[in-house]
């Protein structure tokens, strides 16, 4: 065997071990897993007016879950410690309250941990109140029972007004 | 305001198959090289072989399919190369010491480790959920207990070199420390989970160090002490600073409290300082690191650093260097003969593939969602990591050389055996980390709606 074929041998091998680390490290690169969290200080990052027109610009893409084309897509905070913020509605429900577990955490003092709970129920999203201690208001009424939202309704919870977009 | 979303993980089981399908044809090919450099020819049996090692990951990764669909899909491939690297070394010298293949340590290393893999298919097969290791924390300190002092019972222990870390039944030795790693491992995460509030909270402030409370530093003392006698009785200098690094870490990890590696460190200071005022074998190692290469001592750090100066940058190449002239070069010097012959940048590809390994434990960690299994994975893979600094250490005179193996490359079965455990754990672990939570909102869309769910305990 010539001294060339052996010296390709050997360095190739150096090659391939590093193009084994490299090919490891690549997939590392792309396996994400696990929970984001994403914390988001509106007043910081950009100012609150603005942010509404932007995430009603962002609501009328066509989005793929939902029934109906005029049915709500996005919750808006438009008062309180959170104005600007926005949150894709899901169609599992999406809890709203004080709870670090919630899909909505409310920085409100006047708002329970788990305060309200907007889901989708036969074509129409309903909004309940989780037996909260200051209770929800639709418009100005307090919630007792489940009851079905328009987009444009405002939700009233603690010192927090909720608006459902489309 | 945050808001907290998950991410669906793929079990990316593809990607591991290419990488072990890359690890593989690595392992061939430098088996290949030594056969090329060593005698010219083609290895005879080198279809046979390859065949068996595929074989041997193949099943191991259907296994993985079959019964843990997320588990990490890194770790596999990286142990396999590993794995399949030091068998090519201990063939390697093998050849270099003129042993035959049917007498030599390769086809030895080749058995032992295809029963390690059953061992580890069988640990990954029987423990559903690394929670239930939790019910077994005490069961598991019995144990590690048993197996270290294993060694010193008569007619069972056997010293070798000066160690008394063997056993010996019939024809088979083993070394059951290796095992007692994992089952220590264990009884911590258990002990910890349980206890680390009582460890974390109490205590009063000195100096911007919370210090514990008098009797919560027991269980520190208990392993300082633990780790003394296994130093003491079987004069094993790595097992005992495995014992006791591995405890520290965890404590640190459960409690996020810095004082205990003060602590840790300060006693283990003290206990090193005593050592070596008392042993003379430990006088003797600490003289062999200062100054490796004076007259009248053991010549094999110099030996082996001389091997790894002869390798230089890229090495001399499988087959061409002397690794053999340094003694234990298939099991304690391992690290050097591979230095010698595929050079610093192959080294450092191995050492990289460590790094890699223990970094998928400590992603483990964090993923999984039970304090236990995160205790457990940073407990396995941190005495990974741990052995491999003591070895690549103590062999380049960092620290003083202490006698540990350096975890799948090593000749050694207990240590293959105990390893290729820990790795199964460790694929477990990280199944249950990267397994998609079921939505708990989705199964009941409204109270009226919702009904009593039967949970299968399994």
């Amino acid at each position: 065997m010539s001294e060339l074929t052996l010296t390709i041998i050997r360095l190739g091998l150096l090659v391939l071990l590093w193009v084994f680390v490299f090919s490891v490290v690549g997939v590392l690169r792309g396996d994400i897993y696990g929970t984001r969290v994403v914390s988001r200080t509106p007043r910081r990052s950009t100012p609150p007016k603005r942010q509404p027109a932007r995430t009603a610009a962002d609501g009328g893409r066509p989005g793929r879950r939902q029934p109906h084309s005029t049915a709500p897509r996005t919750l808006v905070v438009t008062q309180g410690p959170l104005t600007g913020t926005t949150l894709p509605l899901r169609e599992a429900g999406t809890v709203i309250g004080r709870n670090p577990e919630c899909a909505l955490v409310l920085d409100d003092d006047f708002a329970s941990g788990r305060h309200a709970r907007v889901f989708h129920q036969d074509g129409s999203w309903f909004v309940e109140d989780l037996g909260s201690t200051n209770g929800t208001f639709l418009g100005q009424e307090r919630l007792t029972s489940a009851r079905p939202v328009e987009a444009g309704a405002a939700l009233r919870i603690g010192k927090t007004v909720i608006e459902l977009r489309r | 305001m945050t808001t907290i979303s998950s991410f669906a993980p793929k079990t990316r089981r593809n990607v591991e198959l290419a990488l072990l399908l890359l690890a593989v044809g690595i392992v061939v090919l430098a088996y290949v090289d030594v056969s090329l450099s060593v005698s010219g020819t083609f290895p005879p049996d080198l279809a046979t072989h390859g065949a068996g090692l595929l074989a041997i990951s193949l099943a191991f990764h259907l296994l993985l399919r079959w019964r843990a669909a997320y588990a990490d899909p890194l770790l596999l491939p990286i142990v396999t190369l590993l794995n399949g690297l030091g068998l090519v070394m201990i063939h390697r010298l093998d050849l270099a010491h003129g042993r035959t293949l049917a007498e030599g340590l390769a086809l030895k290393q080749l058995t032992w480790s295809a029963l390690a893999v059953a061992i580890a298919a069988a640990v990954l097969f029987l423990v559903r959920d690394h929670r239930t290791l939790r019910r077994y924390t005490f069961t598991a300190a019995v144990v590690a207990f048993l197996l270290l002092v294993l060694p010193l019972v008569p007619g069972i222990g056997r010293s070798v070199y000066g160690s008394r870390i063997w056993i010996g039944l019939g024809p088979f030795t083993f070394q059951p420390g290796e095992v007692a790693k994992i089952a220590l491992a264990v009884f911590f995460a258990g002990y910890l989970v349980q206890t680390r509030d009582a460890l974390s909270l109490a205590g009063r402030k000195i100096v911007g160090l919370t210090l514990p409370r008098a009797r919560d530093l027991g269980p520190i003392l208990v392993a300082w002490v633990l780790s003394l006698l296994v130093l003491v009785f079987e004069t094993d200098l790595g097992s005992s600073l495995l014992l006791f690094g591995l405890f520290v870490c965890m404590l640190y990890v459960a409690t996020e409290r810095i004082s205990w590696i003060a602590i840790g460190l300060a006693l283990f200071s003290a206990g090193a300082y005593l050592a070596f005022l008392v042993f003379g074998h430990v006088q003797a190692r600490v003289h062999l690191w200062l100054d490796p290469f004076a007259p009248g001592q053991s010549d094999q750090i110099a030996k082996g650093l001389m091997g790894m100066a002869a390798g230089g940058l890229l090495g001399t190449g499988l087959g061409r260097g002397r690794p053999d002239l340094t003694y234990f070069a298939e099991s304690d010097f391992i690290v050097p003969s591979f230095g010698e012959e595929i050079g610093l940048v192959g080294l450092f590809a191995l050492l990289m593939l460590y790094v890699l390994l223990v970094e998928r434990g400590l992603r483990t960690a964090l993923g999984v969602r039970d304090g236990f299994g995160k205790l457990l994975a940073t407990g396995l893979a941190f005495s990974v990591a741990l052995q491999c600094f003591v070895v690549v250490g103590g062999v380049t005179r960092v620290i003083p050389l202490t006698g540990l193996t350096m975890p799948f490359l090593s000749y050694g079965g207990s240590s293959l055996l105990a390893n290729w455990s820990l790795v199964a754990i460790l694929l477990r672990i990280s199944d249950q980390a990267r397994r998609p939570v079921i939505d708990p909102v989705q199964g009941a869309r409204s109270p009226g709606e919702a009904k009593t769910e039967l949970v299968s305990m399994r």
